[in-house]
């Protein structure tokens, strides 16, 4: 019951805290130099100061700001987060059309980072100063250190080019109209590349956290008393070790699996993949503001959202914590 | 008493110069990339560059042009003007169908260019400005009269120009709203299919096509690619079979021409002519002297940047009209790469050494290291620059404000100095708010009205004195420093074939394309 409380306690704070993101990030967007207008006009290579005007109008831009904010805001809270007359579709449309693109890839890049990066980051704590230990050390160094789209573009050298093992991008094969099965293996093979470059920073980053958490855990009292009762070394390991080491973990977890919906910008680009990343990323060159403020709003909500499900899980997985 | 300027005859002979004789294959999966992602299809609303090289194959408009700019036939089968070139009448051809199966007619051109076009069109509604009437004599007729001759009027006919739209859709409706625009009825040889955002955009062959036995593929494939390595990287590995121009970074094009099977092109931008040049800021600072401009031109080494950043695509431009717009001359001050000269000129205006911004354009590293050899050459010349970082609404901004000292932009010319050149130098022209008008804030009476004569005048002899006229004091003035006529590379497999026979290349449409596989 306490429980509950406390979680509707926080989800009511949560509503002023988006709150006051929206309109923080009106603000800040706007502060960047041009305006959707321009861009457009920009772009279309030949504009005179009647077509600009006629833009401004339409995306109602001739409004004084405050006007502006009051209008946003009115429509956000009834979740309604507006039209981006640049791609002439509503918000959530766009949002919501690219949302399983980006699911897929940083799903399959979170669980597979953590799965590995624990796994090593164990392995490494439990033959600490062996060569294994020094190997996983060096590796996990190694890709946490070098930039995603550098990794990501010799992936794609390697296993694309050279090899022709894996398609290098997009997210199917366009004009190959699977069905079934084959289309499922189609999607696959296009997954691996990218997933596998941004599961590897990650996992990267679990590895040293596991592994600097465990040693921590090992040198205390409670592991010695374990060991002096004879407890089998694997056992201490996973049962003693491990599950008091995971919190710094799952905290990492919990700010990782909030961006999941903000997409990777830079491996979505890479690889072409249609995801939430790439229609931010874009949205802000253009200065589309109404659909960078969605894609902001629906990603913090979600990190608003996972906080307070990390704060959930630190209870299960540590019965000591409560929540108050 | 008409004066016939274009024969079928003359039409057909023009055909066959551009059609080499080989047997064209049927059939086919043509892919090609798209950069970046265009904001709509509609192309009469949206006129970038992304949309008209797809919408190219959608729609169509009366004309089309060779690589010399010579007209020629599309949906117009010939045209006549009379004596003192003020009435233009267009025969248009039979048996023309809109995608959706309606007929097109003479009404479908007068709603087009008289009531959307003039709506929704920035570039067009200036030239329509000399258009008193636009008439339907009748089905297959249309007549436009103009309030006094207007050089250019034969070259508006252009498919990014002046496209045709299907006034039975339109008609009554608030255009840029129209539900129809997501999905783009035209007459052209490609229909729309279907629209995968983010990832692809595909064309299916128009069964019904006015050109017997044309077009020759079966489906066109463009591919969304947001990094332009990863387009590299697709073209290398087969997935496309064409690199329209600007779409891999410059330093990569020598790599994937040396790929197998692969060729490349700077031909189809004639009708564009993009001119590259620098902005100087004709206001303040040492720019408002015309010795300082001068000295920028001398201390330019723009062969060497056409040879090194562009692969020796292109041509040194001698002036503000490029060699492959009409009434071009090269009789005019020249200034070939001469530090010492810039320094002289420097010296006698007294340059006290303050820095100036350079402002380059935010379109990937190809203009970036552009930018860096133009601030080395300006450097050894004893000019004090500072480069200024901005993305691309920020450059937008930075030139509608006039708030840089020099800055890199390309511009297109459309085939004639009243269209694209006149807009860059007339002080009528200048306007905060607009990155295409005067921008420099050049001021030369003189100018004004050569320009302004230039365009109404009749017939062409005395427009080339005007503008050769014009161009000799511009060149001498340098308001803006001229870099270069860019060629920007079309890379394709070499068994494409026919793919870029206009002055607007891939903007065209893949009408006459095939594959020789």
């Amino acid at each position: 019951m306490q429980k509950l409380i406390y979680i509707a306690k926080r989800l009511v704070k949560a509503v002023f805290v988006l709150l006051a993101i929206v309109v923080l990030n009106f603000f800040l967007i706007r502060a960047a130099p041009g305006d959707p207008a321009q861009v457009m006009a920009g772009e279309a290579g030949a504009a005179d100061e009647i077509f600009i005007a006629q833009l401004r109008e339409e995306f109602g831009l001739d409004e004084p700001l405050h006007v502006q904010l009051w209008i946003y805001v009115s429509d956000i809270v009834t979740l309604d987060m507006g039209y981006s007359y640049r791609q002439d579709e509503p918000v959530a449309k766009l949002v919501f059309e690219r949302l399983p693109a980006t699911l897929l890839l940083t799903g399959t890049a979170f669980v597979l980072s953590i799965l590995l990066g624990v796994l090593l980051g164990a392995l490494a704590a439990a033959r600490v100063g062996k060569w294994t230990d020094s190997l996983i050390t060096v590796v996990a160094l190694v890709f946490y250190a070098t930039p995603l789209f550098w990794i990501a573009l010799m992936a794609i050298l390697l296993f694309s080019v050279k090899l022709g093992w894996l398609p290098g991008f997009g997210m199917f094969s366009v004009g190959a109209d699977y069905t079934g099965f084959a289309a499922v293996l189609d999607v696959l093979q296009h997954l691996i590349l990218p997933a596998a470059t941004l599961g590897l920073f990650f996992m990267a980053i679990y590895a040293r956290l596991t592994r600097a958490s465990m040693l921590e855990v090992m040198d205390m009292d409670f592991v010695k008393t374990a060991r002096a009762k004879g407890v089998a070394p694997a056992r201490i390991t996973r049962i003693h070790v491990l599950r008091n080491a995971i919190l710094p973990v799952i905290t990492l977890a919990g700010i990782q699996a909030g961006q999941l919906v903000g997409g990777a910008v830079l491996t979505e680009t890479v690889f072409a993949w249609p995801g939430i990343g790439r229609l931010m990323f874009d949205a802000l060159l253009q200065r589309d503001y109404n659909l960078l403020l969605g894609v902001f709003f629906v990603s913090s909500a979600m990190v608003i959202l996972f906080n307070l499900v990390t704060d959930v899980v630190y209870t299960l997985v540590d019965p000591r914590i409560e929540l108050k | 008493m008409l004066r016939r300027i274009c024969t079928l005859a003359a039409v057909a002979a023009a055909t066959a110069l551009a059609t080499p004789a080989m047997a064209q294959t049927s059939g086919g999966t043509m892919n090609v990339v798209i950069q970046p992602e265009p904001p709509g299809l509609m192309l009469g609303i949206t006129q970038n560059g992304p949309t008209q090289m797809v919408a190219g194959n959608i729609y169509e408009s009366l004309l089309r042009y060779d690589t010399e700019l010579n007209p020629m036939p599309s949906l117009a089968e010939s045209w006549e003007v009379n004596e003192d070139g003020t009435v233009y009448t267009f025969k248009l051809k039979d048996g023309v169908t809109w995608h959706d199966g309606e007929p097109f007619s003479a009404a479908d051109v007068v709603f087009s260019a008289d009531v959307f076009l003039r709506e929704t069109h920035p570039r067009l509604r200036v030239s329509l400005q000399h258009v008193e009437t636009i008439e339907a004599l009748d089905d297959r007729t249309v007549q436009f009269t103009l309030k006094q001759p207007f050089g250019p009027f034969l070259g508006i006919f252009e498919v990014g120009t002046m496209p045709m739209v299907p006034k039975h859709i339109y008609e009554g409706t608030d255009f840029k709203n129209n539900p129809m625009n997501a999905t783009p009825i035209g007459t052209g040889p490609f229909k729309f299919a279907e629209w995968e955002k983010g990832s692809y955009i595909r064309l299916v062959k128009n069964e019904d096509y006015h050109v017997e036995g044309q077009p020759y593929l079966d489906e066109i494939y463009w591919h969304v690619i947001p990094d332009a390595a990863s387009r590299s990287v697709a073209y290398e590995t087969g997935k496309v079979d064409v690199l329209p121009g600007g779409s891999v970074e410059n330093f990569d094009v020598q790599r994937l021409v040396d790929l197998e099977n692969s060729c490349v092109t700077g031909k189809g931008w004639e009708y564009f002519a993009p001119h590259a040049w620098l902005w100087v800021n004709n206001r303040e600072g040492p720019m408002a002297d015309k010795r300082f401009r001068q000295a920028i031109m001398y201390a330019l080494d723009r062969e060497f940047a056409k040879e090194v950043i562009w692969n020796g695509l292109g041509q040194v431009p001698t002036g503000p009209v490029s060699s492959k717009t009409r009434f071009y001359t090269d009789d005019v001050r020249q200034y070939p790469h001469d530090p010492e000269k810039a320094k002289e000129l420097l010296a006698e205006m007294g340059y006290d050494g303050t820095p100036i911004r350079l402002l380059p354009l935010p379109y990937g590293e190809t203009w970036q290291r552009w930018a860096e050899a133009v601030r080395q050459n300006l450097q050894e010349a004893g000019i004090a620059v500072e480069m200024v970082a901005t993305d691309v609404a920020g450059w937008n901004q930075k030139l509608a404000e006039w708030d840089y000292d020099l800055a890199f932009t390309y511009l297109y010319q459309y085939g004639d100095p009243a269209l694209g050149v006149a807009r860059t130098y007339l002080s009528s022209n200048i306007a905060k708010g607009s990155q295409w008008n005067n921008v420099e804030g050049y001021v030369n009476e003189e100018v004004d009205r050569l320009f302004n004569e230039a365009a109404v005048a009749f017939p062409d002899s005395a427009r080339q004195e005007l503008y050769t006229e014009v161009q000799q004091i511009l060149v001498e003035e340098v308001p803006v420093a001229w870099l270069l006529e860019i060629e920007f590379p079309t890379i394709h497999r070499c068994d494409v074939k026919d793919l870029v026979d206009t002055a607007i290349g891939v903007n065209d449409g893949f009408r006459n394309a095939w594959l020789d596989r």
